[in-house]
């Protein structure tokens, strides 16, 4: 009797499975893993977003063309609380539901957890944001964002040859990952150009006080500072630089996007220039458009992770129509031959390794506003 | 030469800073001789101030000097509502159970701050402008002058008042013996009250001051200066009200000459190794006097 049961329950089941996809065959679905809840929520659904708008975007613009077939594309986003523990859950759950592509997972630490089993599994997997070398280990991961170190790298090399400074003082978080990465990127490449890093003070995550490496920054011949941390520390730094009298330039990582929204008074970050994919004010035919699309859906200002999440979307499209086919194999081979037209780069390609290739940009304050650097 | 400007920029740092710390360290101690309890809610009180400023001057528009004093006087109520509420009906009971519901005023405190103005930092503009001066090659900020001027006229006027007036008398009278202070007549309760409204009313002078340097509001903000003052108000000798104050401005130079010449990972490590210092080599402090205590 249970054995019959049990027969019936997968003949059911298969049944069912037959009917799902014969129903969903024009459909190419999108697996999104990464947090929609916890504190890391907002670059989740930062992510889930912006890549809703492109999906938007692109169906509504006929889907993408494979072949004979029109496929119209469709996310599940799963929540991963950027836990490495619930990543797993959350791709199995997309996985379930029969997701063609992986998008994810968002936090480097939840996406490490995922790519053995996405390798596994043959299955084409692009972190929007997971900028840990190890997310793209595997010969089916890519990324959307730069690496940390790749950040540092960039940054030294236009302080060095552009501007041509040559002692440089770090301000640097020794208790996070992000900023460590960056500074001993950043540090290296200076020595590299023939740089010299005349001062590297550290600080701690929730430090408030930044006088005392100030001050000891006042006392060496820096020309420059660079500070690979996010906008709360920058606000902080800059503010108490200024009350101190000190007129250094001052240069940053991405995390400085958003610092505007926390200075009291925008004199004290005027002029430093900060690494960035994407800045949502600046005056730019395909940035207004994507800022407004996405205003009008979730009256929400996209930051970098929603332009991720973007261009994400649009390097499946373009995977697809190279590929000619939707096999996770032919998509995987596809990723270094095509070249997709994003916000966070145009065009954005993929070497070997997974890395994206596309231009540094450099973001400075400008009269109290986000403008890219000439 | 540089080096020495060096040393006298940092020095000035850690008096700023020191300063601040205190100021709260007075409320610390002003409360243990008195009430023989550990405010643990103390530091807390600071980021009430700072929010109230925020308040009063950014939501409601109040002139920043009349802000000042309605923040003073916000907080002196506030301290003087948590004691009747929360330590009063404690008055009799054991001194761990004081301390354990101090902590429980902290984080409801923090949590209330957390529900009402959320997680995310609020920049808030410094009410405080004074144009630097500069000294020979060292640039003193205006804030840092303020900082000092303040905590100067307090330490004063609040020595002043301790030693010249009635209740100043009165509160030595309570920290030296409760029993024998009620029966030469002295309303304890009163002094008890009063006392945390001068705590609170300081806490919120350091508030005001903590905000304008640093010009972000979180709930936590008043949880790391409030532990360190602590560690102050023990260097100084706790109960000892010149204790605090020297206590909290030898805290902020050792840790900004730890920053600056040691590491600054290390710095807050340095800080709270002071209190094991103190603690095994002088346990009534700098200025306290040694009292044996039967447990």
């Amino acid at each position: 009797m249970k054995k019959v049961l049990k027969t019936a329950g997968i003949a059911c089941t298969i049944a069912m499975l037959a009917s799902s996809v014969a129903s969903a065959a024009d459909t190419f679905l999108i697996g999104g893993v990464g947090p929609l809840t916890g504190a890391a929520a907002s670059y989740g659904v930062s992510v889930k977003q912006g890549a809703e708008i492109a999906i938007e975007e692109i169906n509504a613009a006929g889907g993408v063309t494979v072949g004979d077939t029109t496929y119209e594309l469709a996310l599940q986003f799963e929540d991963d609380q950027a836990s490495e523990d619930i990543a797993p859950q959350a791709y199995n759950a997309v996985m379930d539901a029969g997701a063609n592509v992986i998008m994810g997972a968002v936090t480097s630490g939840a996406c490490i957890a995922i790519t053995a089993q996405t390798y596994a599994d043959g299955i084409l997997q692009v972190t929007p944001s997971g900028s840990a070398e190890a997310c793209i280990e595997n010969d089916n991961a890519f990324r959307i964002c730069f690496s940390d170190p790749e950040q540092g790298v960039a940054m030294a090399d236009y302080m060095t040859d552009t501007l041509g400074l040559t002692k440089i003082a770090v301000i640097y978080n020794t208790a996070d990952e992000y900023s460590t990465g960056i500074r001993e990127a950043f540090e290296a490449e200076v020595a590299e150009k023939g740089g010299e890093i005349v001062a590297s003070e550290a600080f701690q995550t929730n430090d408030t006080d930044f006088n005392a490496q100030l001050t000891t920054i006042n006392g060496t011949d820096a020309e420059a500072i660079y500070v690979p941390a996010y906008y709360q520390d920058a606000t902080y730094i800059t503010k108490q630089a200024s009350d101190m009298g000190m007129s250094l330039p001052f240069f940053g990582s991405d995390g400085w996007d958003g610092v505007l929204g926390t200075v009291t008074d925008p004199a004290t970050v005027e002029g430093c220039i900060f690494t960035s994919p994407f800045c949502a004010s600046v005056d730019d035919e395909k940035t207004v458009a994507f800022v407004e699309a996405y205003k009008a859906a979730y009256d929400a200002t996209p930051d970098q992770f929603a332009a991720d999440g973007y261009d994400c979307v649009y390097t499946f499209k373009a995977a697809m129509e190279q590929a000619g086919s939707i096999e996770s194999a032919d998509l995987i081979a596809a990723m270094t031959e095509i070249s997709v037209s994003g916000q966070t780069g145009d065009p954005i390609t993929f070497d070997a390794s997974g890395a994206p290739i596309k231009d540094v940009k450099f973001v400075t304050v400008k009269d109290g506003a986000y403008t890219f650097v000439e | 030469m540089a080096l020495l400007n060096g040393i006298l920029a940092q020095l000035l740092n850690g008096l700023r800073i020191g300063s601040i710390y205190a100021l709260i360290a007075l409320g610390y101690t002003m409360v243990y001789g008195i009430a023989k309890m550990i405010n643990f809610a103390h530091g807390d009180i600071i980021m009430v101030g700072a929010y109230a400023l925020y308040v009063f001057v950014s939501l409601l528009h109040v002139h920043p000097a009349l802000a000042v004093v309605l923040t003073i006087g916000f907080c002196a109520v506030m301290g003087i509502t948590i004691e009747k509420i929360a330590y009063k009906p404690l008055r009799n009971a054991q001194r761990l159970a004081v301390l354990i519901t101090a902590i429980g005023v902290s984080y409801l405190l923090q949590n209330l701050a957390l529900l009402i103005f959320k997680a995310t930092p609020i920049p808030f503009g410094s009410i405080i402008r004074v144009p630097s001066i500069t000294v020979g090659e060292i640039t003193i900020s205006g804030l840092t002058m303020v900082t000092l001027a303040v905590t100067a006229v307090v330490m004063v006027g609040l020595t002043l008042f301790v030693n010249h007036t009635k209740m100043g008398h009165s509160m030595l009278a309570v920290s030296e013996d409760q029993g024998a202070a009620k029966l030469m007549g002295i309303n304890v309760d009163r002094t008890i009250t009063i006392t945390f409204a001068i705590g609170s009313a300081l806490a919120a002078v350091a508030g005001i001051l903590y905000i304008s340097q640093y010009e972000s509001l979180l709930p936590t903000l008043g949880a790391l200066p409030g532990i360190k003052a602590f560690v102050a108000a023990v260097l100084g000798g706790i109960g000892s009200i010149p204790g605090a104050m020297i206590g909290g401005l030898v805290l902020g130079i050792i840790e900004s000459m730890s920053k600056a010449y040691i590491s600054t990972q290390l710095a807050d490590a340095i800080v709270f190794s002071m209190l094991v210092v103190v603690l095994l080599l002088k346990p009534s402090g700098i200025l306290g006097k040694l009292s044996i205590e039967k447990v």
